[in-house]
């Protein structure tokens, strides 16, 4: 395995990591670098260990062995999800979950980065600053005008775009993005991988995603998981040429 | 702007229509009902019987309790199956106090022994019955046994993530053990005849009709703050934190609130609220015994809320007055029919009012008025 070129920064290195569950590997020594400023595609069959993956990143899972750094100075394996999330590092579940009972305005608020102990966040108040903040996400992300409704009124695809907001405000070096186009509409794709685009290079992505089409919208670089660790990385033509991908992958 | 801690709770009342209803009804009780029971002669048409001030000062106390479990089981969606525990805690912490002003006008005149460690032929006072002498001590240990127990159960339950229908199981255990323990002899609690005979509080005779009253509106004031406390949490900002654990727990975690201590806060203040409508109920029905433990009590408390429905808090206080008038009403009337028409009632409201009554009502009134769909 070769080393990643030193120029560039590194967000995310996952290094021989492993997870069994009662002796099926998930992952199987996974080795991943991510760049900063990347927009990284995930593909891979169901099973292949991307949500392994992300479990592990966010500190939902703990692998068996090897390690995993966000930055040059976080081990992640030592910290706990909120911590995880405080330090940087946000996650989209695929299921849209956004707080149903609450407005859009609310759901920003409380994803906003800042104090999160029970005290500190009773006494505090948002500054002119958050708010423009939260104004500003609402824009970002298509919904200004629906500020005040009910989180649970909101389409499909809407909930989806106000949960990538609500990791916006948090301002996340690493927003890793669990297939975010199931069950969208053509029209709410191209918003989606508009919205995705423009967000790369200020911070980093890492999408999960089934849809073929839409990754090769949006990708530059795209990894193939295969039983639990990488079969493929390159471009999308690159990798739609691998024969192990088409064969494992594309069905050929 | 900046709202203090002093005004939080007219704040939160101001958006609050059912609350404020709560309250002045709250207050029209709290001072007629004591005026009727002692000004009217015995013979008036207007007079409040003794019984009927005694009763509806006990439902109001199971009232504070209801309110205590709607605030974890419906705002934070902690359904508890053992909050009776901290109740009855917080009611035995009152009854070790009554026992000890007794004194000499036990069976027995032991000044310093109650009459069930005689009985039991113990020679001293158990480490634990000390201080009990103090009514300042007294109200210490009735917030803090049940907030401790809460604290300590509640760290372990939620730093292992324990929720759902494991917690309630959990819970129901916990009171469960509680009521053996409190059953056995040997533990210093009077067994299983618990602590009876009391005579006075803070120098005052029980049985005087004064007394009476002021314990009367000593309660509607406990439930009015614990109504005021509850609100003024669940619309502050900790409040829509705790809402948002409810309805996307692991949401919230990936945002970075640490959920577990969330839930802990909630559930200790919960269990001190029950401890002290525990400390109210004693004085009122003059006992307490280890039955106030009993799951069932506890899974009851749960009824009361799913009546008046859940995550309203003044839902609470309408199910927990609907169904124990009903409980006395039937268990006089037709004393083998009122376990299953609770079972009705609860299957009935689950099928029908999925949002309690307080609900059905609010939903109607809305309907009647369409523009005021927003809140």
């Amino acid at each position: 395995m070769s080393e990643p070129g030193a120029a560039k920064s590194l967000m995310l290195s996952l290094e021989d990591v492993t997870v069994s569950f009662d002796g099926f590997r998930a992952l199987n020594a996974l080795t991943l670098y991510i760049e900063a400023g990347e927009l990284r595609c995930i593909i891979g069959p169901n099973g292949a260990g991307k949500t392994t993956m992300m479990d592990v990143i966010t500190g939902k899972t703990r692998p068996d062995q090897g390690s995993a750094w966000f930055g040059k100075s976080t081990d992640l394996l030592q910290l706990t999800e909120p911590e995880i999330a405080q330090a940087g590092i946000g996650r989209k579940f695929q299921k849209p979950t956004v707080f149903e009972n609450q407005s859009v305005f609310a759901n920003l608020e409380l994803a906003m980065s800042g104090a999160k102990t029970v005290w500190k966040w009773l006494r505090a108040r948002p500054t002119p600053q958050q708010l423009d903040r939260i104004d500003a996400v609402l824009a970002t992300i298509g919904l200004s005008t629906l500020r005040g409704q009910r989180a649970g009124a909101l389409s499909h695809g809407q909930k989806q775009w106000l949960e990538i907001g609500m990791l916006l405000i948090q301002e996340p070096q690493l927003l890793l993005v669990d297939e975010p186009v199931a069950g969208m509409t053509p029209q709410e794709i191209e918003r989606t991988a508009e919205l995705l685009v423009s967000l790369a290079g200020k911070h980093t992505l890492v999408v999960v995603e089934h849809d073929m089409e839409f990754v090769r919208s949006i990708a530059k670089t795209v990894t193939v998981l295969h039983e639990g660790s990488v079969l493929a990385q390159g471009d999308m033509n690159f990798i739609q040429a691998d024969a192990k991908v088409k064969q494992v992958y594309l069905g050929e | 702007m900046r709202e203090s801690f002093v005004n939080a709770p007219f704040a939160a009342l101001s958006a609050d229509r059912g609350g404020r209803w709560f309250l002045y009804l709250l207050l029209g009780t709290a001072v007629i009902v004591p005026l009727l029971n002692g000004l009217p002669g015995t013979e008036s048409a207007l007079h409040l019987s003794n019984y009927t001030m005694n009763l509806v000062g006990k439902y109001m106390t199971y009232a504070m309790l209801a309110i205590a479990v709607d605030l974890i089981w419906g705002y934070c969606g902690i359904l508890s199956l053992g909050h009776g525990a901290f109740f009855a805690l917080g009611g035995y912490a009152m009854g070790m106090y009554l026992m000890r002003q007794i004194g000499t006008r036990g069976v027995y005149g032991d000044p310093v022994l109650p009459d069930f460690m005689i009985f039991l032929n113990w020679k001293e006072l158990p480490w634990f019955w000390h201080g009990f002498q103090s009514f300042g001590y007294a109200v210490l240990m009735i917030l803090l046994v049940p907030g401790t127990l809460a604290l300590v159960f509640g760290f372990l339950a939620f730093r292992s993530r324990v929720s759902g229908v494991y917690l309630s199981i959990i819970t129901q255990a916990l009171t469960y053990a509680l009521m053996l323990a409190f059953f056995r002899n040997d533990m210093g609690f009077g067994g299983n005849n618990g602590f009876t005979d009391f005579k006075d509080i803070l120098g005052f005779s029980l049985q005087a009709p004064g007394t009476r009253a002021l314990l009367f509106v000593a309660t509607a004031l406990g439930l009015g703050s614990s109504y005021l406390l509850c609100r003024t949490v669940v619309s502050s900002r900790a409040g829509r934190v705790i809402e948002a654990i409810r309805d996307a727990e692991s949401r919230a975690r990936f945002l970075g609130y640490r959920v577990e201590s969330y839930k802990l806060w909630v559930f200790v203040l919960s269990a001190i609220i029950a401890g002290v409508a525990g400390a109210l109920y004693v004085p009122q029905v003059g006992i307490i015994n280890p039955g106030e433990f009993s799951p069932a009590n506890s899974i009851e408390i749960v009824i009361w809320v799913a009546i008046g429905g859940r995550g309203t808090l003044y839902g609470a206080v309408v199910g927990a007055f609907l169904v124990n008038f009903a409980k006395t009403y039937f268990t006089g009337a037709l004393p083998s029919f009122w376990l299953y028409a609770l079972g009705a009632l609860f299957i009935g409201v689950t099928l029908f009012l999925p949002h309690g009554v307080v609900g059905a009502i609010s939903r109607r009134a809305k309907r009647r008025a369409p523009g005021a769909l927003h809140e």
